[in-house]
């Protein structure tokens, strides 16, 4: 690999990191929040997939890009919505319930998503922020999806409203402590229904950016696991919605890896460079986890810091 | 008499929930234009209606018993593992990929595929178990660990079958060499069953066994039950952990080791057919009790035998086994409320308790 090739690369996983990072962005936002409220939501993955089908089918029904990020926003609140109340249930744990929830919402996708394998839909437009380059690499790599700098807002906002409002309080409350919480005539399952419907909602977002932005079409084999990656990169990022900001760029240009060596022709570990986020996220929690004390910064309430 | 009652309810919860799923998936393709009597009919016709069906469906049926045992086996220690899906198909590759490593070293016959099946086993057992290892040793969720091992599995697999052993004459379809004649795994008599449902209702058999009449089994369950009171008595749990998991893992590797022998007779992508993942849904709806996961993954081999006569009939699209099994695993979830509660529901009402002043009684 030459100097030009390897700043090829590191231009395309860059701008991969944006692109393949926006999902992963508003995936791991949604699980944030849901998670400051002390539930986990394993099916965020099938709220996923199955807003990246509305939101195809919104745009490609109703002719426009927005409906279709809004109808994938809706949707994924709806499949969300389903995980908070059947988790409120008694004796239903959080994690089983996402299972559920996640082969339900991707069988759904798959099922309505049938006929919308072939049809091209209308895209999130890109901003062009590479403009001012003459080189075609860069200004490609800086052409970022719509939604992005949405995320980067999304991601601003709820860091200031956890710390700073009284529904932020109520959710962090609730994760903390649903004992105190109780004490204080609060709801703990109606706080936790809409903290995981409103993280289905942000969620949703991502699955939009998936079927409207990149790849951009609509397939079984859209998502490879987002969903569920959004929950390791919420404990990397500490459940911080800033840090998963980080953490999604970063998880992006893994992601971005694979494809950027093999179109300099390095091809031959394609499928191990494209695990590379699963095995990423794998040695982060084996380096932070520990058995003896709960991880810094986990809601008390959350069945990973057991 | 409440646990004749208790186990009339475990029986009757699973089955008014299958049966939940069953109307919501009627009224689904009801809404999509269907005719839901047909569905229904094609689902029960396709999987049991007849001696092709039935074969089909005991087929299908086979890994289904053994992936639900890699969630069931770690389930009584109180883990979930999902990562089924992984150590199977490790167990495939591995089981594909001896003959090629050791050429000339593996005997033909049922010794050479006895040797076969062992190395599938083990491959699945190291995969689960480093998920139940990490749990012990280090605190990772092993829930998402289990998953995160199962896409690395995934990726080890494509990477393997699709570059060092490939067979160059697999072009369309990128596979390991094929297992030689004799290594195969044949099919029972003259059915069109192969001996891999053998191998799975046996390993559901002696997994219950072991959990219900050895001191070993008796020590797992009760790490499950009260990880501090076993400890308490001094028993090993991280080693109980981890041997359950292991366990599990080599169930999961079994079955992909079998898949490769008695189905598609190389490695290739058809093995990664989310077995693993129906074989959860089947472990939580036979609560993760070996001997009920026999009836449930025939019966759930039974609807994923169906699922092409859907197709082929009605036209419905080749998801809508998977949204069957979707409203299906909601619904046991859901009934799990009602667990204890279910005989009150018909049960003739008695006289009414008079309550002590203060009306402590209604802790109960």
């Amino acid at each position: 690999m030459d100097g030009g090739a390897f700043f090829d690369v590191l231009l395309a996983v860059l701008g991969g990191a944006i692109r393949v990072g926006t999902p992963f962005l508003f995936v791991s936002l949604g699980e944030c929040l849901t998670e400051k409220a002390g539930r986990i939501n394993l099916g965020l993955e099938g709220v996923l997939v199955f807003s990246a089908m509305a939101g195809f089918a919104g745009s490609f029904l109703g002719g426009h890009w927005w409906l279709g990020v809004l109808l994938a926003g809706a949707s994924g609140a709806l499949i969300a919505a389903l995980h908070g109340l059947v988790a409120s249930l008694p004796r239903v744990n959080d994690i089983a319930a996402g299972i559920a929830i996640m082969l339900l919402g991707t069988g759904l996708a798959f099922y309505l998503g049938k006929p919308l394998i072939q049809p091209q839909a209308e895209q999130i437009p890109s901003l062009a922020l590479g403009a001012w380059s003459d080189s075609p690499q860069v200004s490609a790599a800086l052409s970022i999806n719509a939604l992005f700098p949405l995320g980067v807002l999304l991601a601003l906002v709820l860091a200031w409203g956890l710390k700073n409002t009284a529904w932020g309080l109520t959710v962090r409350m609730v994760g903390d402590s649903a004992e105190a919480a109780r004490a204080l005539g609060t709801s703990v399952a109606a706080v936790r229904i809409a903290a995981t419907t409103a993280g289905g909602f942000i969620a949703g977002l991502g699955g939009a950016s998936l079927s409207l932005y990149y790849p951009g079409s609509w397939n079984e084999g859209l998502s490879s696991g987002q969903g569920l990656i959004a929950v390791a990169l919420v404990i990397f990022a500490r459940w911080h919605p800033v840090r998963c900001l980080w953490a999604a760029l970063i998880f992006g240009g893994a992601g971005a890896l694979g494809p950027a060596l093999q179109s300099v022709g390095i091809s031959g570990y394609y499928y191990l460079f494209n695990a590379m986020p699963y095995a990423l996220t794998l040695a982060i929690l084996v380096a932070t986890c520990s058995p003896r004390k709960n991880l810094a910064g986990a809601p008390m309430e959350l069945g990973v810091s057991r | 008499m409440s646990t004749l009652r208790d186990s009339a309810e475990a029986l009757a919860l699973p089955l008014l929930a299958l049966a939940g799923g069953l109307a919501l998936f009627g009224a689904f393709v009801w809404f999509d234009g269907h005719d839901p009597l047909q569905a229904w009919a094609l689902l029960f016709r396709g999987a049991f209606g007849d001696a092709f069906s039935l074969q089909n469906t005991l087929q299908r049926a086979a890994p289904l018993m053994l992936t639900a045992l890699a969630v069931a086996l770690p389930a009584r220690v109180g883990l979930t593992v999902i990562g089924g899906e992984g150590a199977l198909v490790l167990g495939g590759l591995a089981c594909a990929a001896l003959p090629v490593l050791l050429p000339g070293l593996i005997p033909g016959g049922t010794a050479g595929a006895t040797l076969l099946l062992l190395a599938a086993g083990v491959a699945g057992a190291a995969w689960i178990a480093l998920a139940g290892a990490l749990r012990q040793f280090r605190g990772v969720n092993e829930t998402i660990s289990s998953l995160l091992l199962g896409y690395i599995a995934i990726a080890l697999f494509k990477h393997i079958v699709e570059g060092p052993l490939r067979d160059p004459a697999s072009l369309n379809k990128p596979s390991t060499l094929p297992l030689p004649e004799s290594l195969r795994i044949g099919t029972i008599g003259a059915y069109d069953v192969h001996w891999g449902l053998v191998f799975g209702v046996v390993a559901c058999l002696l997994a219950a066994f072991w959990l219900s009449a050895t001191t070993h089994g008796l020590a797992t369950r009760v790490v499950g039950g009260n990880l501090r009171a076993a400890r308490l008595v001094g028993l090993p749990a991280d080693r109980l952990v981890i041997t359950a998991c292991a366990l599990g893992g080599a169930a999961a590797g079994l079955a992909g080791g079998i898949e490769v022998a008695a189905v598609h007779q190389s490695a290739n992508a058809s093995l990664i057919v989310g077995l693993g993942y129906t074989g959860i849904l089947v472990s939580f709806v036979a609560r993760h009790h070996p001997l009920a996961i026999i009836p449930v993954a025939i019966l759930f081999g039974g609807f994923l035998a169906a699922g092409s006569l859907l197709q082929r009939r009605m036209g419905l699209p080749d998801a809508s086994v998977q949204v069957l099994m979707g409203f299906c695993f909601v619904f046991i979830l859901a009934s799990e409320a009602w667990r204890g509660r279910l005989g009150t529901l018909f049960a003739v009402r008695r006289a009414p308790v008079t309550l002590p002043a203060g009306g402590a009684a209604g802790a109960a």
